[in-house]
């Protein structure tokens, strides 16, 4: 009886050591980049450095908001590309595919997401560049190069290698990932409920767009987030096709920068404090959206879908 | 060897030699009976007897999952509806169903009832409106959520859900509505009330209620099929196979000595 009482008391202390190290590491490295940084944030300001677009290592000017709008835009469009395919893979795998297929392609897509990302970016870089530029290009100029205003976005010829290729290139390193957490959502839905909605004579797009969707709406959504979250931080894939020009682009064909590529390729090169300073405070920038987005993504989407 | 009468009434639907297999199991056994028009039939017997299975085969929700064969016939009006290339968007608003547990899709009260007749293709709003109306009616519900159409429908009890799974059933006016253990979830006034609504549709509709409750089985239905590991064993009237089962398996069943 006492001894069994110890083993429990021993465990239960263990594991709580173990969760609490968790929180531990996560106030460190909070501790740790905002230290390292606090000398850029007293010579810039916070809302200086992020709208500050000058980024000018020999004249020790550090603005944040080329990397940071690089890493926004190139997230968003990585999403409104991967999340409509992905949804499709989804609705496919769950509804559509004859029985036989669905596990050995399912798997399929989940290997696809194991798949190292600077294998993405070699890619990238050797193989979809170069496609960007002989064959991607020419097409974007000649369709959305003519509408008006937003024309612009689209202008310029580069050796493709730019923000939206790196887009292009993060959507399909996230897609998988997207497409195997929204089929998750949309298995979560009862097999009875389905049933109910064939046997008043509903078609697989019926029970698809009215049941199923709507049923699933916030795994989904909070799936999105979380794909979100892996989209910011992503570096390797991004890196050897970004561009690495501190610089907010005219064009989204135009070279850019995140602030996974300026970590990557500057840190070796950061010969003053301020210099190395101011990456880390890139660096702690990066580390508070993707805990934002993620905290958003797990309490308020995934929180309800638990209920 | 099972004992099967010939029913007075129209049959509505009529079993041929059914035959059932999930894959290579042999589920439903040369199964032969007539189901009567406007009468209630219930299907009873102990747990994997068949009679959910053989409930599911008159609206073809088996065609949903892969390896699911049937042989034989069923004929609905004369027609058979194992027919490779039968029309099942069709048979499935000619035979409607309501399932084990509540299930009312993620939408409003409203919608859920207006979901079968919006996938007949009616748009007219004030149709809409007044054949959702009937159909609450109908199954006794209006009065708990006239004021509050626009509510969700996940914000009702487990009875108001399911009355209104059967509510959404006869608002596209099926001939034939299927039940598979509706009151399996419910709480006994909940129970009564769904019951009251089944014996109120005999004079209109066709009905076929799976139940594990012998009781529900005497107080609601004209007609019962027992069945054992996937036979049919006796089919008859209600009265007669409670009281006077012809084959010793029944008689064991309704007295309890195995189930």
């Amino acid at each position: 009886m006492k001894k069994s009482y110890l083993a429990d008391w021993t465990f239960g202390k263990i594991a709580l050591a173990s969760t609490l190290l968790v929180i531990v590491i996560l106030a460190m490295l909070f501790f740790v980049l905002y230290r390292e940084s606090s000398p850029s944030i007293h010579t810039f300001g916070i809302w200086n450095f992020i709208t500050s677009t000058v980024w000018n290592p020999p004249m020790e000017k550090f603005g944040g908001a080329p990397a940071i709008f690089g890493t926004i835009v190139s997230t968003v469009i990585a999403i409104l590309i991967a999340v409509p395919v992905a949804i499709g893979i989804a609705i496919f795998l769950t509804e559509i595919s004859p029985h036989f297929l669905r596990t050995p392609v399912g798997v399929a897509v989940e290997l696809l997401a194991a798949i190292p990302s600077i294998i993405y970016g070699m890619w990238g870089l050797f193989y979809f560049a170069p496609f960007m530029r002989d064959k991607v290009q020419p097409i974007i100029h000649a369709t959305f190069g003519k509408i008006p205003v937003v024309g612009e976005w689209f202008a310029g010829y580069t050796p493709g290698i730019g923000l939206l290729t790196a887009s292009v290139v993060l959507s399909i390193m996230i897609l998988p990932f997207t497409a195997a957490i929204a089929r998750d959502s949309f298995n979560m839905v009862p097999n009875i409920l389905k049933e109910s909605a064939y046997a008043l004579g509903a078609t697989k797009w019926d029970v698809m767009k009215d049941v199923v969707i709507p049923y699933a709406k916030l795994g989904v959504i909070g799936g999105i987030i979380l794909s979100l979250g892996r989209a910011l931080g992503e570096t390797m894939a991004v890196t050897f096709v970004m561009g690495n020009q501190p610089v907010i682009p005219h064009s989204l064909l135009e070279p850019a920068t995140s602030i996974t590529v300026t970590l990557a390729n500057e840190f070796t090169e950061a010969d003053t404090d301020l210099y190395l300073s101011s990456l880390f405070y890139l660096a702690l920038i990066l580390f508070v959206m993707s805990f934002l987005v993620i905290a958003i993504g797990k309490f308020v989407f995934l929180k309800k879908v638990e209920r | 060897m099972a004992y099967v009468i010939e029913i007075e009434e129209k049959p509505k639907i009529s079993v041929r030699n059914l035959n059932f297999y999930y894959g290579t199991k042999h589920a439903l056994k040369n199964i032969s009976f007539n189901v009567p028009e406007k009468r209630i039939t219930a299907l009873i017997g102990p747990s994997g007897c068949g009679k959910t299975t053989l409930l599911r085969c008159f609206n073809r929700i088996h065609d949903l999952y892969p390896g699911n064969r049937y042989e034989g016939k069923i004929l609905l009006d004369g027609e058979n509806i194992l027919e490779k290339d039968y029309d099942l968007i069709r048979l499935r608003s000619r035979v409607g169903m309501v399932f084990q547990k509540p299930t009312a899709f993620p939408m409003s009260i409203f919608d859920n009832v207006a979901y079968g007749l919006k996938l007949k293709g009616i748009k007219n709003k004030s149709e809409l409106e007044d054949r959702v109306e009937k159909a609450l009616k109908d199954a006794a519900l209006w009065d708990e959520v006239k004021d509050r159409l626009k509510d969700p429908a996940s914000g009702l009890s487990g009875g108001q859900q399911q009355r209104l799974c059967i509510a959404r059933a006869i608002a596209v006016e099926p001939e034939v509505l299927l039940f598979d253990e509706p009151t399996s979830a419910l709480d006994p006034i909940s129970t009564g009330k769904i019951e009251e609504l089944v014996v109120s549709f005999r004079d209109r509709l066709t009905i076929i209620i799976v139940t594990h409750n012998m009781q529900q089985a005497a107080r609601v239905s004209d007609y019962t099929a027992f069945m054992y590991l996937g036979e049919l064993i006796e089919f008859n009237k209600t009265e007669e196979l409670f009281i006077k089962p012809k084959e010793k398996l029944t008689e064991d069943y309704i007295t309890g000595r195995f189930g």
